[in-house]
């Protein structure tokens, strides 16, 4: 992270809000993150701390009916989508209240209300889904785009390239967003990616790309709503490189000894998302402490709701074994 | 001496094709490389060169002929100083037409497939009598199910390597782009798993596409998307998302391509739950049932042949002629012995009943038609009133179809079993080029024979 986080205009009302969401994601995670120490949550669970700005940021500047679609590090995405906290908690502890009535688990979750599209396991096959949301966006000519995170893991995949080709080719209104947090589990950027400057990978395909400090919520929004208006207008698809970094480990099972504890802490007590707008909150005085004590003890109560209600939802039925695998033919 | 020049094979599947035009006439002189005529094939037209020097001295096979089979002599050149008196009868084509494909057929039945079908009982569709039947090539009738269901329902789109512009790899997708454009029939670039992930997004998003793969062995690069990103997206979401698509193409053997483009997928897709698995043989099927497919809100790969692309067979002229999916169909009613197939061994079995009819062994004929949801009654209730199956795919035997017919009749109907169930598959090699190995390696009419004659403990 060498670029120096610029000012961006903001107001009190927008400000609080990224901030609450920010931090919505924050506890939701650090929850699932002891419910899963707990033995509640199982398998694998990809947590999102660290990188809250960038959903929060983007979520910002898409409008209504834009689609998202993700990979497994999801919890985050579906929250900043609106989608509940119970919801999702209930699917983490795999109960008949969790959105996909436990039978997802922490990757495989959606909202066709919320049009919010998964929640996909495997690494880069997000991407050509989200280029054809932009398709089916195109073909229907309603308006919308579609917004695609990856890592930058994925961002070595075959696939992501096909995509790129084709939404280009066919200038599909879709972005893509690379979240940058230097690691795929346990390979470095450096160690896994011959070219590390993850923007320039559209560069073949015309494909435009913006590297932007991902742990800067405003400037992630800046940088996504210029992005939006472009693949909006017809434009194509555009790369938004969002440089970012994940406190926890790859999932619940990394005892991430790939990178130093000083790193980590370097990147929590410099640059965490939510501590930055805090001091612009307060330094602004558009809140104070015990604004910010009252939100924080707000957030904390729907997050123990959210563990509480998963904890309690039962079981899914044995019945629920045998649907959802097809759906009937209308007559 | 004159030089014969013939009809060329200008594909691996292609028997005959139409003479469309000469582009040089009697008394031309000619150089190597110069263009003689256009010749149209069931896939394409195209332009035949001559690598020959001379004078065409005489024109055999006159513009717009068409069914003109491979090495027919189509016009001789005469090489420098010969007069036209040179020339003589050609040699007859059939001396120089190399048949691989066909079955070796020892017994003195040698019919068409299509032929067979007319032999062939009572036909389990719910076609009003009188209707009237028309006779469509498979390709056709593919076509024709797509354009269907394309002027219904705008959401209906076909997608592919060479649909558009090009009219098809196989010209299955002839004339869409005409009538629909390049919005709805549209040409991607060769990446199977990018444009199926398109495909599986564009589904997710509220469209129908139709996602053709210019052959099921390119789908192996998509498969991912085919089964981790369409089949299990409405189960893992708790019913929620929807992938209403269909993935299409040539799939198994066709004639001499080699192992890498002649693989039979059938058991791999039959085995995800979260598919529907569509494997049609005649063109009636490959009508009614990809309309099923289009119609299905649910993820379809639909197994076509290439070998029966130019088959023709009689299509009921209805309006919207649709054949369910999950539904076998008795193709031949027999009392001594079930054989169970789809696909184009559908028509290897239907010779061997007729083999098999000349040596007192009377033989029903199951086409599956779908493999996953497998009508498994329809096949029970045949083996209790014949008490003998041989199930017979073109795909390698090792679990395959065939072993999980013969599982189920197992366990369903195993005290009606008089013998035990036989299997015919293709050899357990990748599948060679020569034309000898290639023959051996895929069953037959008479590998079938062999099998029935065998459960019915007869030699």
């Amino acid at each position: 992270m060498t670029t120096k986080p610029k000012h961006h205009k903001t107001t009190k009302k927008d400000l609080l809000q990224l901030y609450r969401d920010m931090l919505l994601i924050r506890r939701f995670e650090e929850k699932a993150g002891q419910l899963y120490g707990m033995g509640l949550i199982a398998g694998f669970c990809h947590l999102y701390i660290g990188q809250e700005a960038v959903v929060v940021g983007i979520r910002d500047a898409m409008a209504e009916g834009d689609q998202m679609i993700t990979s497994y590090r999801d919890h985050g995405h579906m929250l900043a989508c609106g989608m509940s906290p119970r919801g999702v908690m209930a699917e983490l502890t795999g109960r008949s209240g969790g959105y996909s009535r436990g039978k997802g688990g922490s990757m495989h979750m959606f909202s066709v209300e919320k049009q919010f599209f998964g929640g996909h396991g495997i690494v880069g096959a997000q991407v050509p889904l989200g280029a054809g949301l932009g398709l089916a966006n195109k073909y229907k000519d309603n308006g919308q785009i579609s917004v695609t995170f990856f890592g930058d893991g994925a961002s070595n995949q075959g696939q992501v390239y096909e995509a790129l080709n084709m939404a280009k080719l066919w200038d599909l209104p879709t972005l893509f967003i690379i979240e940058n947090n230097q690691y795929a589990m346990g390979t470095s950027l450096a160690r896994a990616s011959a070219q590390t400057e993850l923007y320039k990978r559209g560069e073949s395909f015309g494909v435009k790309g913006i590297q932007v400090d991902g742990m800067d919520v405003l400037a992630v929004r800046e940088a996504a709503k210029k992005a939006a208006k472009h693949a909006r207008s017809g434009k194509g698809p555009l790369i938004l490189e969002m440089m970012t970094y994940r406190y926890r480990g790859h999932s619940m099972s990394d005892p991430a000894k790939y990178r130093t504890r000083e790193e980590v802490n370097e990147m929590r007590e410099e640059h965490d998302p939510i501590d930055m707008v805090k001091a612009r909150l307060l330094k602004e005085k558009w809140a104070d402490l015990d604004d910010l004590k009252a939100l924080d003890k707000e957030i904390k109560t729907i997050v123990n709701d959210a563990a509480e209600f998963a904890k309690t939802s039962p079981e899914p039925d044995p019945s629920e074994l045998y649907t959802d695998v097809l759906l009937e033919v209308e007559a | 001496m004159a030089i014969d020049i013939q009809m060329p094979a200008l594909s691996p599947t292609m028997e005959e094709g139409t003479l469309t035009k000469w582009l040089v006439k009697e008394g031309d002189s000619i150089s190597s490389g110069d263009i003689l005529a256009e010749i149209e094939t069931d896939k394409a037209t195209m332009e035949i060169e001559t690598i020959d020097e001379g004078v065409v001295g005489k024109i055999l096979i006159s513009e717009g002929t068409q069914n003109v089979k491979v090495g027919t002599v189509i016009l001789q050149l005469l090489e420098d100083g010969e007069g036209i008196d040179v020339l003589s009868a050609p040699a007859s084509p059939e001396a120089v037409i190399e048949k691989v494909d066909e079955p070796i057929v020892l017994a003195p039945v040698e019919t068409q497939s299509h032929q067979v079908i007319e032999t062939v009982a009572p036909v389990e569709m719910d076609i009003p009598s009188g209707t009237a039947m028309i006779e469509t090539s498979v390709r056709d009738a593919l076509r024709d199910a797509m354009a269907e269901e394309m002027r219904k329902d705008d959401r209906v789109f076909i997608m592919g390597e060479e649909v558009a512009q090009y009219q098809g790899a196989y010209k299955v997708t002839r004339e869409l782009l005409q009538e629909f454009g390049p919005k709805r029939v549209i040409d991607t670039p060769i990446t199977e798993h990018g444009f199926a992930g398109i495909g599986v997004g564009a589904a997710m998003g509220g469209l129908k596409p139709i996602v053709e793969f210019m052959t099921w062995n390119f789908a192996m690069q998509a498969i991912d998307h085919i089964i981790n990103s369409a089949a299990k997206t409405l189960y893992m979401s708790g019913g929620q998302m929807r992938c209403p698509i269909v993935f299409r193409g040539p799939n198994g053997a066709a004639s001499r391509v080699g192992a890498q483009h002649s693989h039979d997928y059938s058991s791999w897709y039959a085995n995800v739950p979260g598919l529907k698995v569509v494997a049609p043989y005649d063109a009636a099927d490959a009508k009614g049932l990809l309309k099923a497919a289009i119609l299905d809100p649910n993820p379809v790969v639909f197994l076509e042949h290439e070998m029966m692309y130019g088959e023709m067979h009689d299509v009921p002229d209805l309006e919207n002629y649709i054949v369910p999916i999950g539904k076998a169909l008795v193709r031949r009613v027999g009392s001594d012995v079930t054989i169970v197939s789809h696909s184009r061994m559908v028509g290897r079995a239907l010779e061997a009943a007729e083999i098999l009819a000349t040596e007192g062994i009377s033989a029903e004929v199951i086409d599956l038609r779908t493999l996953r949801p497998l009508d498994t009654d329809t096949v029970i209730a045949s083996v209790k009133k014949t008490n003998r199956i041989v199930c017979a795919e073109e795909g390698w035997g090792q679990s395959g179809i065939g072993a999980e017919i013969a599982t189920r009749v197992m366990e369903q109907a195993f005290d009606y079993l008089d013998a035990p169930p036989a299997r015919v598959f293709q050899k357990d090699v990748p599948l060679p080029y020569a034309g000898n190995l290639e023959a051996l390696s895929i069953p037959n009419a008479q590998d079938v024979v062999v099998a029935a004659k065998a459960v019915c403990y007869k030699d």
